[in-house]
C-alpha cells in the first residue's frame, strides 16, 4: 500500500497539476481538520506543530524542505551554496536573493527589510520567541539591495540554513508587525491572527482554537493558483474522529495526523471516501533507559549522577532488554504501514543512517536469557524475577497516554517477563509528563522511573543539535531545573568529544561519519532502545488532488497545487 | 426573605474572592507547563525565554493581584468602552490568553453562540422531557411506563457519553449520512433552510447530552413525588373533592419540587462549563473545548478566567435556589 | 401485609421482633428488588469467584489470537493483543464494582453529613454552604493533580502500589462528587425542619441527635437512593477517565470503564467488544437502581403497612 500510494500522490502530483492550473479560486472551496487546533497565526510566538502548520498557508520562509527532505528556494531565487558563492568560504556569512516582484497579500513589495525584520522579531528581549534557535549564532543581517539578504554569523557555521528556512522561521511583514517588538508582542493580536503574507491563503476569520476561514490571496505570485477559493480550517476533536471524517463521511479533505491502529485506519479506508498517505522521517519512538538512581529514599540526589543505577547501569541488563523486543510486531501492531522497525535513534537522511546496529531487527529470548545467566542475573528464590546480590529485576515503566504507547507497553512488559524482569506499567497525561515543570515529578525530564518511552525527531534535516542532545551537560539535574535533554543521564567523555569535533566540521561526508559514530556509540550502550521509525498518517479525500505529504516541512506546504479532481 | 437575599449577595463577594484565591493557588500547586505542547526540537532555554515572556518569573502573589485587577477592574471598563464607545481602558493590559496572546473574554464571547445552541438547548429539553416523565412515573409506580422510563434513564445515564457520542455518529452520519459529524461553529442562521442545517447539526449532541440531564432529573423528580403521594395532605386534598390534576400537579408537586430546583440549579452552571466530552466528540468547540485545551496547554489566564465565572455562576444559582425554596415553601425561614 | 401489623395477642406470643425483619419482609415482595437484588449478587460472586474458575490471567497477550470473536477458548473474544475478554470483564469487574461501591458510599456519607449538618442547625448552613460553593468552583482536573501530586508517592509506601492507588482513587472520586447530595439533602432538611411531626419531637425534648437520625434521616432517604444509584455508574465512569489520564491504575489493569473507552475505536470492526462492558455496566447500575427502590419502600412504614 505504501507503494502504491506514494505512486498515487506522484502520479496526482505530475499528471494532473497542467490540469488543474485553470484559474485562482476556480475549484471552490477545500475543508481542512487537524485534531489539535491552531491558537495563533504567529509560529514565532508557538512552537506547537499545529500552530506552524495552519500558519504555512499564509506566511514563507526563503527556502523550504520538499518530501524528500532536499531543500528547495522558496521565495528566494536559489538556495545559496559555497559552490554557488552564496556561503562564504569562511562559513560565517550566507547571502540570499529574493525573487522578483514579490508581494505581500496587502499588495506591497516583499523586500529584504523584511527579512531582517524577522530576525529582529523573533531575537527582540522579552518576546520569548519560540524559534530563537534557528537564529542562534546570527550576528548581523545585510541589505545592501531591496532583494539582497546577507546573514552573518559570529562562528563558523557548517549549516547556515537555519534562519528564515522552513516552516518554523517564516518571513513577516514589517510593516504589520513593527510595533509589536519584545514584549509587544502579545498586545498584536490582530497581526498574530491574521498576518499579511505572501502565501497562497489570507486569513478572513481567525476563531482561536476552533475554526480559521482562509480565502486565496489575490496577490499569490502564481497567478493560476491557488485552485480553491476558499479554505475551512477546523480544529478539534480527536484522531479517530478527523479519521473518520475524511474516511467515511466524506465532509472533510484533508486530515491531519491520523495515529490509529492500522486496522482501524484499514476498516475507514474501506469506506473508499479517500487515502491514507505516509511518510518517513526522523521521528523515533524509543525508550530511554535511566542510569541513575530513582528511587525516593536518595531524596534530593534522587536521579542523579552521584547514584548509578543499581541494575541498569549493568550492560548486560540493558542489552537484553533490548534484544527481548520483538520490533516487527511492535510496527505491525502500532503502525502498520506507518512504521517501520529501527535499531537507530537516527534512522534517517540516508546519508546519516547507520547499518551497524541491524541485530536487534530479530528478538532474541534465549539469547536475552543466557546473557542475564551470564552476568550473573538469576533467579535463586523461584519467584520469576531474576536477581544478583540481592537486587531483583523490578523496572517501573512509564509513558504519556496514547493508546498505541499503552499497548506497546502491555507487549514490552510480558517479554521483559519471559526473560525474568518484572515490569510496572505507569502511563501519565501528556500535558505534565512533556511539561518542564520542575516542580511535578512525573515530567520526562526528571525520569523518576527506570525506563520511559516517548518519541522525537529534529527539525530539519541536520542532526548536529539533535545528536548533542546526549552530551554530559546536558543531562537534567537539580542545578539546571530539571532542563536538558539528556534523559539516560549517558556520560563519556569519548561522545562528548565527537559532539565537539562536529561542531568544527564542515564537510558533509566527515560530519556523517562523526555522527554515525555517535549512533552507533549510544546503540552500543544501550541506554536508548529504538523501537520504531514512525511515519506520518494523514489522509485525504479522494476528490482532492496534488497533495504531496512532506515530513521535513509542513505538511501544507504545497497547498497552493492543490485542486479537486473532478 | 428580601433581606436574606441582600445578605447573601453581600456576603457571596468575600466568598468568590476566596474561591479566586483558592483556585489561583489550586492551579499554581498543579504540575504542567505552558510550554508542554511546544515540540521537543525546540531547546529548553528558549523554553525558559518563552516562559519569562509570560510573566510566569514573576512572584504568584504579584500575578494573583494582576489577574485580579485585569479581571475585575480592565474587562469591565473595557466592557462599557464596548457598550458606549468610551476610552476608560485604553491602554490597559486585558486578561490575555497564553495560547492565543489574545484576551480571554474575546475567545469566550466567541464561544457562547455553539455553548448556549447545544449545550443550553439540551440542557431546556432534557429538563422539560423529564419534568412530565419523573412525575408521571411516580404517579403510576411500577406501572410499564414506569418501568420503561427506569430502564431507559438508568441505562442511559450509564452509558457515558465518549460512547453513546460515538455511537450515534456512526449511526447517523457514516452508515445513514443523514446528520454531519461535525458541527460548524461559523454558520449563520438567518432563513429557514440555514436553521434546518443548524437544527441537524445540533440534533446528535443535544439528544446525547439530554439523555443525561432526563435521566438525573427524572430520578430524583419521581423520588420526590413518591415520598409527597403517600402524605396525610394529599389524603386530605382528594378528601376536600379536590381534582386529581390538582392534588398532583398543584399539591404534590409543588412540594415536591425542592430536590428537583436543587438538582436543576446546579446544573445551570454547568451549562456554562460546557459538556467536555460531548463537545469533543461533536467537534462543537465550545466552552468545554475551552477549557480543556486551556487546562492541557496550561494556559493559567484562561483557566482561572473561565473557573471564575463558571464559581459565580454557582454562588448565584445556589443562592437562587435557596430563594426558589422560601418561594416553595413558605415555611423555610432563614431569618 | 398483615402479619406485620400489630396484633396484640400474637405479640404476647412471640418475643418482640427486630424491625428489620419488617423491612426485608417488605422487601421480599418488590419483585423488582428482588430480581435486583439476586441479579447484583450474581455479578459479584461472578467477578470475584469467577477467576478461580477461569484460570487465564487477565494481562496475558497471545498475540496470535488477537481480535477473535467469541468461541469456546475465549467465551468473549480478545482484544487487539490477544488478551482473553472474558477474564479481563471478571478482572475488571472487581475492580469497578469495588470503586463504584466504595467511592459512592464515601460521597454520600460525606453528602449526607454536610446536608443534614447545614441543613438542621442554621449556624452552620451558611460556612458549610459556602465550602460547597467552593468545591463546587474548583476545576476538576488540577484538582485532580494535585492530589495525586501530594499524595500518591506516600500512598504507594504505605499501601503497595495497587491498594494504594486504589485508596487515592476511591478518596479522589468520594471528595469531589459530594456536593450534590449535600446541596439536596440540606434543601429536604431545611422543609423537614418546619414539619409538624419535627416541631413535636423538639417539643418533648428530643436531643439534635436523636432528631436527625430517627426524624430526619429517615425523610430524606429517598433523594440519597437517587444519588447513591446514580453515584455509582459516575464512579465507575470517572474511573476510567481517571487512568485515562494516568491517574489510575496502571493501564494494563483492566476496569471496566476502561474496556469500554478502549473498544470503542474499535466500534465498527469488532461491536461486540464494546458492548460486553457497556452491558455490564448498565446492568449493574439498574441492579442497585432496583434494590435502591425496594429498600426505599421497605424503610418507609407508611408503605411497609399498606
Amino acid at each position: 500500500m505504501k507503494m502504491k500510494t506514494t505512486l498515487m500522490a506522484a502520479a496526482a502530483a505530475f499528471a494532473l497539476a497542467p490540469m488543474a492550473s485553470a484559474e485562482r479560486g476556480s475549484d471552490g472551496q477545500v475543508n481542512i481538520i487537524y485534531w489539535q487546533a491552531p491558537s495563533i497565526m504567529n509560529p514565532y510566538l508557538s512552537g506547537g506543530t499545529k500552530d506552524l502548520e495552519a500558519a504555512s498557508l499564509v506566511i514563507e520562509p526563503l527556502a523550504r524542505y520538499n518530501q524528500d527532505g532536499a531543500m528547495v528556494p522558496w521565495l528566494a531565487q536559489e538556495v545559496p551554496t559555497v559552490e554557488n558563492g552564496g556561503v562564504s568560504a569562511d562559513l560565517t556569512s550566507i547571502t540570499w536573493k529574493l525573487k522578483e516582484g514579490l508581494l505581500w497579500s496587502d499588495g506591497t513589495p516583499v523586500t529584504s527589510e523584511d527579512v531582517k525584520f524577522s530576525w529582529e522579531y523573533c531575537t527582540a528581549d522579552g518576546g520569548g520567541c519560540a524559534q530563537a534557535e534557528k537564529y542562534n549564532d546570527v550576528v548581523a543581517v545585510e541589505t545592501p539591495d531591496e532583494l539582497t539578504v546577507v546573514v552573518k554569523f559570529g562562528v563558523s557555521k557548517p549549516f547556515p540554513y537555519g534562519p528564515f528556512v522552513g516552516a518554523q522561521a517564516p518571513i513577516i511583514q514589517k510593516a504589520q508587525f513593527q510595533d509589536c517588538l519584545g514584549p509587544k508582542a502579545p498586545e498584536c493580536t490582530e497581526a498574530n491572527f491574521n498576518p499579511v503574507g505572501t502565501g497562497p491563503f489570507t486569513v478572513t476569520d481567525f476563531r482561536p482554537n476552533d475554526v480559521i476561514q482562509l480565502a486565496a490571496n489575490p496577490n499569490y505570485r502564481d497567478p493560476a493558483k491557488p485552485a480553491f477559493a476558499t479554505v475551512t480550517f477546523k480544529g478539534g476533536g480527536d484522531a479517530t474522529a478527523a479519521g473518520r471524517s475524511v474516511l467515511e463521511t466524506g465532509e472533510f479533505d484533508y486530515a491531519w495526523n491520523l495515529q490509529l491502529a492500522p486496522e482501524v485506519l484499514a476498516g475507514m479506508q474501506a469506506a473508499g471516501k479517500g487515502q491514507i498517505i505516509s511518510g518517513f522521517g526522523t521521528l523515533v519512538e524509543r525508550i530511554m533507559v535511566n542510569m541513575t538512581d530513582p528511587s525516593p529514599e536518595l531524596g534530593d540526589e534522587r536521579g542523579t549522577a552521584a547514584h548509578p543505577h543499581p541494575f541498569l547501569s549493568d550492560i548486560a541488563v540493558r542489552k537484553a532488554l533490548s534484544m527481548a523486543i520483538d520490533r516487527e510486531l511492535l510496527v505491525e501492531i502500532g503502525y502498520g504501514d506507518a512504521g517501520r522497525v529501527t535499531c537507530n535513534v537516527l534512522p534517517a537522511p540516508a546519508i546519516y543512517a547507520s547499518t551497524a546496529n541491524d541485530a536487534c531487527k530479530v528478538q532474541d529470548i534465549n539469547g536475552a536469557k543466557a546473557l542475564l545467566d551470564e552476568a550473573g542475573w538469576v533467579d535463586s528464590n523461584g519467584d520469576g524475577v531474576r536477581e544478583k546480590d540481592g537486587v531483583e529485576l523490578r523496572i517501573l515503566y512509564q509513558t504519556s497516554t496514547n493508546a498505541v504507547r499503552q499497548d506497546f507497553q502491555a507487549l514490552i512488559k510480558q517479554w521483559w517477563s519471559e526473560i525474568g524482569v518484572e515490569t510496572e506499567l505507569r502511563n501519565i497525561d501528556a500535558s505534565v509528563f512533556f511539561g518542564s515543570d520542575p516542580g511535578s515529578p512525573d515530567t520526562f525530564q526528571k525520569f523518576f522511573a527506570d525506563v520511559e518511552m516517548y518519541a522525537n525527531n529534529f527539525d530539519g534535516t541536520d542532526p548536529e543539535s539533535y545528536m548533542a542532545n546526549w552530551a554530559c551537560e546536558q543531562a537534567p539535574r537539580p542545578e539546571t531545573q530539571w532542563q536538558g535533554n539528556n534523559m539516560p543521564r549517558f556520560c563519556s567523555e569519548e561522545y562528548d568529544a565527537l559532539v565537539a569535533e562536529m561542531a568544527q566540521t564542515g564537510d558533509i561526508n566527515e560530519r556523517a561519519r562523526l555522527v554515525k559514530a555517535m549512533n552507533d556509540m549510544l546503540m552500543q550502550e544501550y541506554v536508548i532502545i529504538p523501537l520504531v521509525d514512525r511515519g506520518r498518517v494523514s489522509a485525504h479525500s479522494n476528490t482532492l488532488g496534488g497533495v504531496v505529504l512532506n515530513t521535513w516541512d509542513s505538511e501544507l506546504w504545497n497547498a497552493a497545487d492543490w485542486h479537486r479532481v473532478k | 426573605m428580601f433581606t436574606y437575599t441582600i445578605r447573601r449577595l453581600i456576603i457571596s463577594i468575600p466568598t468568590l474572592l476566596f474561591i479566586a484565591l483558592v483556585i489561583f493557588l489550586l492551579l499554581e500547586m498543579a504540575p504542567g507547563d505552558p510550554m508542554a505542547q511546544v515540540p521537543l526540537t525546540v531547546p529548553p532555554e528558549v523554553k525558559e525565554r518563552m516562559r519569562e515572556a509570560l510573566g510566569l518569573g514573576d512572584p504568584v502573589h504579584i500575578r494573583f493581584f494582576k489577574w485580579m485587577q485585569q479581571f475585575f477592574i480592565v474587562e469591565p471598563m473595557h466592557l462599557l468602552d464596548g457598550l458606549f464607545g468610551t476610552s476608560f481602558a485604553e491602554g490597559q493590559q486585558r486578561v490575555i490568553s497564553w495560547q492565543t496572546r489574545s484576551p480571554v473574554m474575546d475567545i469566550v464571547m466567541q464561544r457562547m453562540p455553539q455553548t448556549l445552541w447545544v449545550v443550553a438547548m439540551s440542557y431546556v429539553v432534557g429538563v422539560l422531557i423529564a419534568l412530565p416523565i419523573g412525575i408521571y412515573s411516580a404517579y403510576r409506580q411500577y406501572s410499564i411506563f414506569d418501568q420503561a422510563g427506569t430502564f431507559v434513564s438508568m441505562v442511559g445515564y450509564s452509558v457515558p457519553p465518549f460512547f453513546s457520542g460515538v455511537v450515534v455518529i456512526v449511526i447517523f452520519s457514516v452508515k445513514l449520512g443523514w446528520l454531519p459529524s461535525i458541527y460548524d461553529t461559523t454558520h449563520v442562521v438567518n432563513d429557514w433552510e440555514s436553521f434546518v442545517v443548524q437544527l441537524k447539526q445540533m440534533i446528535m449532541p443535544v439528544m446525547v447530552l439530554a439523555l443525561q440531564t432526563t435521566a438525573q432529573i427524572s430520578r430524583f423528580m419521581r423520588a420526590s413525588m413518591l415520598d409527597n403521594l403517600n402524605q396525610d395532605y394529599v389524603r386530605t386534598a382528594r378528601a376536600k373533592g379536590l381534582t386529581e390534576a390538582v392534588v398532583v400537579m398543584v399539591h404534590v408537586l409543588r412540594n415536591s419540587m425542592i430536590p428537583v430546583i436543587t438538582v436543576i440549579a446546579l446544573g445551570v452552571p454547568s451549562i456554562f462549563g460546557g459538556a467536555i466530552i460531548t463537545e469533543q466528540i461533536f467537534k462543537v468547540n465550545g466552552l468545554g473545548q475551552l477549557l480543556i485545551t486551556a487546562i492541557q496547554a496550561n494556559d493559567l489566564p484562561m483557566v482561572q478566567t473561565l473557573t471564575f465565572i463558571f464559581a459565580i455562576l454557582i454562588v448565584l444559582f445556589n443562592l437562587i435556589a435557596d430563594v426558589l425554596y422560601g418561594i416553595l415553601d413558605p415555611r423555610i425561614r432563614y431569618d | 401485609m398483615t402479619e406485620t401489623a400489630i396484633n396484640p395477642e400474637i405479640q404476647k406470643i412471640r418475643p418482640p421482633r427486630n424491625q428489620w425483619w419488617d423491612v426485608w419482609d417488605q422487601f421480599k415482595t418488590h419483585r423488582g428488588a428482588l430480581i435486583g437484588a439476586a441479579f447484583f449478587i450474581f455479578i459479584v460472586l461472578g467477578v470475584f469467584i469467577g477467576p478461580w474458575l477461569w484460570t487465564i490471567d487477565p494481562t496475558y497477550i497471545d498475540i496470535r489470537a488477537r481480535n477473535s470473536g467469541p468461541s469456546w477458548a475465549h467465551p468473549m473474544g480478545t482484544d487487539q493483543l490477544g488478551r482473553d475478554t472474558f477474564a479481563r470483564m471478571m478482572a475488571g469487574g472487581q475492580v469497578s464494582i469495588a470503586v463504584g461501591l466504595t467511592a459512592m458510599t464515601l460521597s454520600l456519607l460525606l453528602g449526607t453529613a454536610i446536608g443534614v449538618l447545614a441543613g438542621f442547625f442554621r449556624r452552620l448552613d451558611g460556612p458549610l454552604m459556602r465550602f460547597t460553593d467552593l468545591f463546587l468552583a474548583l476545576p476538576l482536573l488540577p484538582l485532580l493533580l494535585v492530589i495525586i501530586l501530594l499524595f500518591r508517592d506516600s500512598l504507594r509506601a504505605a499501601f503497595g502500589p495497587e491498594t494504594g492507588i486504589f485508596i487515592l482513587i476511591v478518596f479522589v472520586i468520594g471528595i469531589t462528587s459530594w456536593m450534590q447530595t449535600a446541596r439536596i439533602v440540606r434543601g429536604d432538611v431545611l422543609a423537614l425542619k418546619e414539619r409538624e411531626f419535627v416541631l413535636a419531637a423538639r417539643s418533648i425534648g428530643t436531643p439534635p441527635r436523636r432528631m436527625i437520625t430517627r426524624h430526619i434521616l429517615p425523610n430524606v432517604l429517598s433523594p440519597i437512593m437517587v444519588s447513591a444509584t446514580l453515584g455509582i455508574a459516575t464512579a465507575i465512569i470517572t474511573e476510567s477517565a481517571l487512568s485515562f489520564l494516568g491517574l489510575g491504575f496502571p493501564s494494563d489493569f483492566p476496569t471496566w470503564g476502561r474496556l469500554l473507552y478502549d473498544s470503542t475505536d474499535y466500534l465498527q470492526q469488532y461491536p461486540e467488544r464494546v458492548i460486553w462492558p457497556g452491558l455490564a455496566i448498565s446492568l449493574t447500575v439498574l441492579s442497585v437502581n432496583y434494590i435502591g427502590d425496594g429498600l426505599r419502600d421497605a424503610l418507609d412504614p407508611r408503605i411497609r403497612g399498606r
